[in-house]
């Protein structure tokens, strides 16, 4: 296939620009082009959401989009969400209560629980269910998610007051 | 000693052993998005496979033009079975005794079968390649009922001799694959006469799939050079697997090196060898590079490893009193266009006979008859051991019905008719010996817990105000005792492809006193690099935080099965205990030539060895690790090592007790699980965190399979549910919370008493789910309706059941 776009990308903070075919998902061109595994493919229908990565501030299912629609955006994917020495408050909730077990889906739960947080501090178990809905896990029956992601919760807003 | 020598309990807290919920080693790795997946394993000049799939469910092929793919820019192969049959790799070995295509030979079977495989650049090109593949095909009748197959003139396999035995004896039809019979049909069928109460029914247990989020895929990278073949690939049991490669390519067995790196859940659907796996290897040999070959959603759905399907028609029958008296099931089981369950070989429908369950039932038997349809194949165990899904599940529903005929609660039958504490070791009427158990007092507090008799007074009440119009909600209350039969198994009775089900552990100890320890298993989630070092921690005394676990490379890893059928712990688990116990027997010697005494004199304490009554003179593991390399010790070998090859002299039997409390809307068909609570005895608790997790995860699965998941076909073999839109993975919306408590009763014959956990929910819970849907309605005369009960069937079952009005 000819005719290829000149894409333009801010992801985790890095600029990357390269040559890409209309068709190629963004999923790949992260995974692929730059290396970040992180974030995985599961379904190619955009219901299981282990390739959720935050695009212009919001959550986005990168296997349903392409590499073109993504030009000029900032991303963030799971390898900007901390550093092995300095986990974010999530990652370090979801091993503390056992939120994940194979750990495919957990990149993308993490970063949709991020934005979740971010769209609602200090959310009910219920909301946090709804808003955890677009990502699917085989392993862990979503009750110690709910747990993880109530514990970060709680514990970014006790950061936060004592910031104030 | 002084005030600064931590206490004993200390220093057992210390090693992080058996019974603490010690957090999980793995999760660094993987809440960085830096795990391992094969599909992000990326080798120089890797090329990429695709499939071309055929689009009917039976059809002749009459011609494969490839030209158009192969002038594609970017393709570098296109293989068809013509191409795999010089090397005689267009068919391959099942595991269970029958042989499969690899590409299409002449004809296909199934939707979705692989007819060609096109390498190429990358995955794109690769997928353009395939869509310019030309094949004609010729329609052929199509056969999706299995009754219909055993009564049908039309062939499926034209490559066997009707005439001919089949893997497990004589055949019946041309559709027919084996017939596999336990315990006594006359005794039971005279039972069955001459009982005072006999209840028969049709419980269908569905296709469905087990779906985990990774799909099924492979890198084969051969290197000719050396002559080596690398495999990386979602193999629950890479060793098996390197054996498979080796007897279907000619490659030696140690020139063939397979690794599974992280898998991103397993549940049974990447026990088999596949036919990607095959067409990788052959591609990276013909091309000499690294080839990868990673199916997409549809594909896994469609081709990869469907479960279930059994058609299980039973009788039970007892006295008045409801005291059991007789079982009979009759099973027809869908099996597909191949024959490709995997199961122990001398159980051609796994351990199906465990359907005696949890109750004393003097008299059963069990026939079961495997059948070809123009349908998938695969048959294997989704998140159980060897079809104890299906066992349970139709156990359990025909103490359901029986308890309709007799008028009877179904909680009392169950009681009465429990195996007793005293009778373990027990024999069943269908042969297994169920090594411990202890049912009444798991199912008595699980009565209590969730306060069974008000819940029944409330349920009476409920159907009184249906019936007043007062509420258009029901109640439902969903009971199950299951017994799992995991830990497959004694070499004696199982073995897969001729390769004895046994486990295996190497340990080596460092001179600092850490160690590694590497497992003939692989975690897929089960988070074996935590537990198996508790394992450790507690039998060698050194902290679970110093030891590495390593599984997966049959490189470095001593040869074991793999895991599936909950066998790591009870077997591998085994294995561990048993090689740890050498390293104390060394260490043992080690430790009474330091303090120059009689190896008898000095005895194990926690994390060291002691002289007996003198407490003060010890040597502790870790200095003892240091001596075993330091120092020249009369008549002992320097060095620190075990291994361990376990072959367990039982199966294991857990079990539990669930209650699912349902309300349902009879007009929406909508269920909301009130609650859900969930007992399990696993034997010895090695991680009780883990151990919930398992329990919440394999209940949520049991969730999805009871109340919507299913692999549906129409009548020219369409899978109608091949992408996540159709096959209901339940959300976290969807799910329940859940409660989970135990009861502890350890297996007498496994070295530190565990039995394994990560299928007892899946087994125990769809039946609870299903039990809870009947009983809502068994005040308005439901007896049996299939499952999955989606919002739609169980509208249907109100509906038929005349309460709409």
């Amino acid at each position: 296939m000819s005719g290829k776009m000149q894409i333009k990308l801010k992801v985790n903070g890095e600029d990357h620009e390269f040559l890409a075919e209309p068709r190629e998902l963004l999923v790949h061109a992260l995974r692929e082009r730059l290396n970040l595994t992180g974030s995985h493919v599961g379904c190619e229908t955009g219901h299981c959401g282990v390739c959720t990565v935050t695009l212009n501030g919001k959550s986005v299912k990168s296997c349903t989009m392409f590499v073109a629609q993504a030009d000029g955006a900032e991303l963030t994917t799971v390898e900007g969400m901390g550093s092995p020495d300095n986990l974010h408050v999530l990652q370090e909730a979801f091993r503390e209560h056992h939120g994940l077990q194979c750990g495919y889906c957990t990149p993308g739960m993490i970063m949709r629980a991020a934005k979740l947080l971010e769209e609602i501090p200090n959310p009910t178990e219920e909301q946090v269910r709804f808003g955890m809905a677009g990502n699917l896990c085989r392993c862990t029956g979503y009750q110690n998610i709910v747990k993880s992601i109530m514990a970060a919760a709680s514990e970014m807003n006790s950061a936060k007051e004592a910031a104030q | 000693m002084n005030d600064m020598t931590p206490d004993r309990n200390e220093r057992k807290a210390n090693l992080k052993g058996l019974g603490s919920s010690r957090k999980r080693v793995e999760d660094l790795r993987f809440t960085q998005g830096k795990g391992n997946y094969v599909d992000d394993i990326k080798l120089e000049g890797m090329l990429h496979g695709d499939f071309v799939r055929s689009p009917y469910a039976h059809a002749r092929i009459k011609s494969i033009n490839t030209d158009a793919a192969m002038a594609l820019d970017g393709v570098l192969a296109v293989l068809t079975a013509k191409d795999l049959e010089p090397l005689g790799l267009h068919w391959m070995p099942t595991l269970a005794g029958d042989k499969q295509m690899v590409l299409a030979d002449g004809k296909v079977l199934f939707q979705g079968q692989e007819v060609a495989y096109v390498v190429a650049k990358d995955r794109y090109i690769a997928a353009d390649g395939a869509e310019l593949v030309e094949v004609e095909y010729e329609e052929l009748p199509v056969l999706v009922d299995p009754f219909e197959a055993l009564k049908s003139d039309v062939v499926l396999r034209e490559d066997l001799d009707p005439k001919a035995d089949g893997a497990h004896g004589p055949r019946k039809h041309h559709n027919h694959i084996f017939t596999w019979e336990v315990g006594e049909k006359e005794a039971t069928e005279q039972v069955l006469d001459s009982s005072d109460v006999v209840a028969e029914e049709m419980v269908y247990y569905h296709r469905t799939h087990p779906c985990p989020l990774e799909t099924c895929g492979c890198v084969a990278s051969m290197d000719k050079v050396n002559g080596k073949l690398t495999l990386y690939g979602t193999f629950q049991a890479p060793h098996a697997i390197r054996t498979v490669v080796s007897l279907i390519s000619g490659l030696e067995e140690h020139n063939i090196r397979v690794i599974s790196p992280d898998i991103g859940g397993g549940f049974g659907n990447k026990v088999g060898a596949y036919p990607g796996y095959v067409c990788s290897v052959v591609a990276s040999i013909v091309t000499g590079l690294p080839v990868k070959w990673v199916e997409d959603r549809m594909e896994n759905l469609m081709t990869t490893a469907f479960a279930r399907d059994y058609w299980m028609k039973g009788k039970i029958s007892a006295t008045k009193e409801g005291k059991i008296t007789g079982l009979w099931c009759h099973t027809t089981a869908d099996h597909g266009g191949f024959d490709a369950c995997a199961d122990p070989t001398k159980f051609p429908a796994g351990f199906m006979n465990i359907c005696t369950g949890s109750y004393d039932i003097p008299t059963a038997y069990l026939a079961v008859d495997g059948v070809y349809t123009n349908k998938a194949p695969g048959g294997v165990a989704y998140r159980c051991s060897f079809r104890v899904t299906e066992a349970a599940y139709f156990i359990e529903r025909m103490i359901e019905v029986l308890a309709i005929e007799l008028n009877m609660d179904a909680a009392e039958l169950r009681r009465i008719n429990f195996i007793k504490q005293d009778q373990f070791p027990y024999t069943s009427a269908l042969g297994w010996e169920y090594d411990s158990g202890d049912y009444h007092t798991a199912w008595d507090k699980a009565l209590v817990a969730v306060g069974y008799d008000d819940l029944r007074k409330e349920q009476a009440q409920r159907v009184e105000d249906f019936k007043a119009g007062k509420t258009r909600k029901l109640l439902g209350i969903g009971l199950t005792h299951f017994t799992e039969i995991v830990g497959a198994g004694p070499v004696k009775n199982c073995d897969i492809l001729g390769l004895g089900m046994f486990d295996s552990c190497e340990i080596r100890i460092h001179p600092t006193g850490s160690a590694i320890a590497r497992l003939g298993t692989i975690s897929q989630g089960q988070g074996h690099a935590t537990t198996f070092a508790q394992i450790l921690a507690s039998e060698i005394g050194l902290p679970a935080d110093s030891i590495t676990i390593e599984e997966g490379d049959t490189d470095t890893a001593p040869y074991g099965l793999g895991t599936y059928g909950s066998r790591s712990t009870p077997v591998a688990g085994a294995a561990t205990a048993m090689a740890g116990r050498k390293i104390r027997a060394k260490a043992q010697m080690i430790a009474a030539y330091m303090l120059e005494v009689h190896d008898d004199d000095v005895e194990f304490d926690v994390d060291r060895f002691v002289v007996k009554g003198a407490p003060e003179r010890f040597k502790t593991m870790k200095e003892i690790a240091f001596a075993a390399y330091n120092q020249a010790i009369p008549g002992i070998e320097p060095g620190l090592e075990a291994v361990s090859y376990y072959d367990p002299p039982n199966m294991t039997y857990p079990f539990g007790a669930y209650i699912c409390v349902m309300e349902i809307d009879v007009d929406t068909g909508e269920h909301e699980i009130r609650q859900f609570y969930a007992l399990d005895d696993c034997g010895t608790r090695i991680n009780p965190m883990i151990i919930e997790g398992q329990v919440h995860g394999g209940l949520t699965e049991a969730l999805a399979i009871a109340m919507g998941q299913e692999i549906a076909y129409d009548n020219m073999g369409n899978v109608k549910t091949g992408t996540l839109m159709d096959f209901f993975l339940p959300t976290a919306w969807e799910t329940p919370n859940y409660t989970t408590d135990h009861t502890t009763t350890p297996s007498p014959h496994h070295p530190i008493g565990a039995k394994g956990v990560g299928e007892s929910p899946n087994v125990g819970g769809v039946p609870a789910f299903s039990n809870a849907v009947h009983d809502a309605f068994r005040a308005f005369g439901l007896r049996q309706v299939h499952m999955p009960h989606d919002h739609w069937r169980i509208w249907k079952t109100a509906n038929d059941l005349g309460l709409h009005g």
